[in-house]
């Protein structure tokens, strides 16, 4: 071999050393990486015991209560429902039926305290008539 | 000149590929970038003025974020430069490890400060964006944090390559750590669907169609190519002023600077 040819088989090499160490590394780590656990993970047990960890799932439609600076609602996702209560302000994107992350500890009647709630947004972007039509055409599928 | 006889075992390969290998030494190179500069500059421009006129005036309001979302034009292009950019700058690095090329290493010099610029871009209009939107400045989730990550990498090459007084030896321990640092990249790229994040996942696809706007995906296009044409335009500007430097006691250029 030439050793310009030697040189292209030790970075080829290399970087597939690198990439396979790379994987088994994340593959590891997997469950920490993640930001949070949907609702059904907390069910299955999951959930870090015994410390502060992240809910992520969907406001659930028409569960939201607001007492004062005091708020209650589910997060579900779909199949498990989580009730939260948190108090103070929520982001402009927190909706009913929306993504949403809460950060705090699960007590032990089973309700969430939140001491953080972030809205998780989805990637697409329209206009509000676009919207509109896409909502009206959903409503029509689901009669 | 010692790189025509390296390259005189390529020969038999083909005649077009030599015509390539010439602008692989430094005297060859710096007339070629300086004639395309301004071209790259004049897009630049052209793409820039279109994309934000269709940004601000054109894009419609979204319907879930108003006009808040419109930072989408500067983050995303900046983001994906960030990542191309270092690919581009490894992609170098790899063939000046290999093949010995001294231009190689020079463009993977050139392109790191702007890649650091593209990625603090990113991060900072994220940062903006994420706080109205989310409620959160910074989360450390998959796709923030490679990100960050990736911003590190920018200044750690950076900062190798200055603290190596002997340009050759600079190239190549910068190399090294760029070739190293490209598993980050996929990493960035496919966190939102690998990981549960806060960020969302991709809007534009290689699979399946933008869920976007149309004129939305126009303005953020333009922008990209924009993006584009600046970051070739400062990369080569760049690259003449580091040939200049490392080619001083030569004698083409004591006679290009005369």
């Amino acid at each position: 071999m030439k050793p310009r040819q030697k040189r292209i088989a030790l970075i080829v090499g290399g970087l597939a050393s690198l990439t396979l160490a790379a994987v088994l590394a994340l593959n590891a780590l997997d469950s920490n990486i993640a930001l949070y656990v949907t609702p059904s993970e907390v069910a299955a047990g999951k959930a870090p015991q015994g410390k502060a960890f992240r809910i992520g799932g969907l406001v659930k439609e028409g569960s939201i209560k607001r007492q004062d600076l005091t708020v209650n609602f589910i997060v579900t996702d779909t199949a498990k429902e989580i009730p939260v209560t948190y108090t103070g302000i929520l982001p402009d994107l927190f909706k009913e039926g929306k993504g949403a992350v809460v950060q705090g500890r699960l007590g032990t009647d089973g309700k969430f305290a939140a001491t953080e709630v972030l809205a998780k947004h989805d990637e697409n972007y329209m206009p509000p008539e676009a919207k509109h039509a896409v909502d009206q055409a959903q409503k029509a599928q689901a009669k | 000149m010692g790189d025509h006889g390296r390259f005189k075992g390529c020969i038999g390969v083909s005649q077009s590929l030599i015509q390539w290998f010439r602008y692989a030494s430094p005297q060859s190179f710096y007339p070629l970038a300086g004639r395309m500069i301004p071209w790259f500059w004049a897009a630049a421009a052209v793409f820039g003025v279109a994309g934000l006129w269709i940004s601000f005036f054109v894009a419609p309001t979204d319907a879930q974020q108003g006009e808040g979302y419109r930072i989408i034009f500067v983050h995303v292009p900046a983001s994906w430069m960030s990542m191309f950019i270092y690919l581009v700058m490894a992609f170098w690095a790899a063939l000046g490890l290999a093949l010995n090329t001294r231009v190689s290493g020079m463009m993977a010099q050139a392109l790191a400060p702007t890649g650091a610029l593209m990625a603090a871009l990113s991060l900072w209009t994220g940062a903006f964006w994420g706080k109205p939107m989310w409620g959160a400045w910074w989360v450390w989730d998959a796709r923030l944090t490679s990100e960050l990550i990736l911003f590190f990498l920018y200044l750690g090459f950076m900062a190798l390559q200055a603290a190596i007084d002997d340009p050759r030896r600079a190239d190549k321990a910068g190399a090294i750590l760029a070739l190293v640092g490209v598993v980050n990249i996929p990493i960035i790229y496919f966190s939102v669907k690998w990981w549960n994040t806060l960020h969302q996942g991709s809007t534009i696809n290689l699979t399946k169609a933008p869920s976007m706007a149309q004129t939305m995906l126009w303005g953020m296009l333009l922008m990209a190519l924009a993006f584009w044409m600046y970051s070739i335009a400062v990369a080569l500007t760049r690259v003449r002023a580091i040939i200049l430097e490392r080619e001083r006691h030569t004698e083409w250029v004591k006679h290009a600077l005369e």
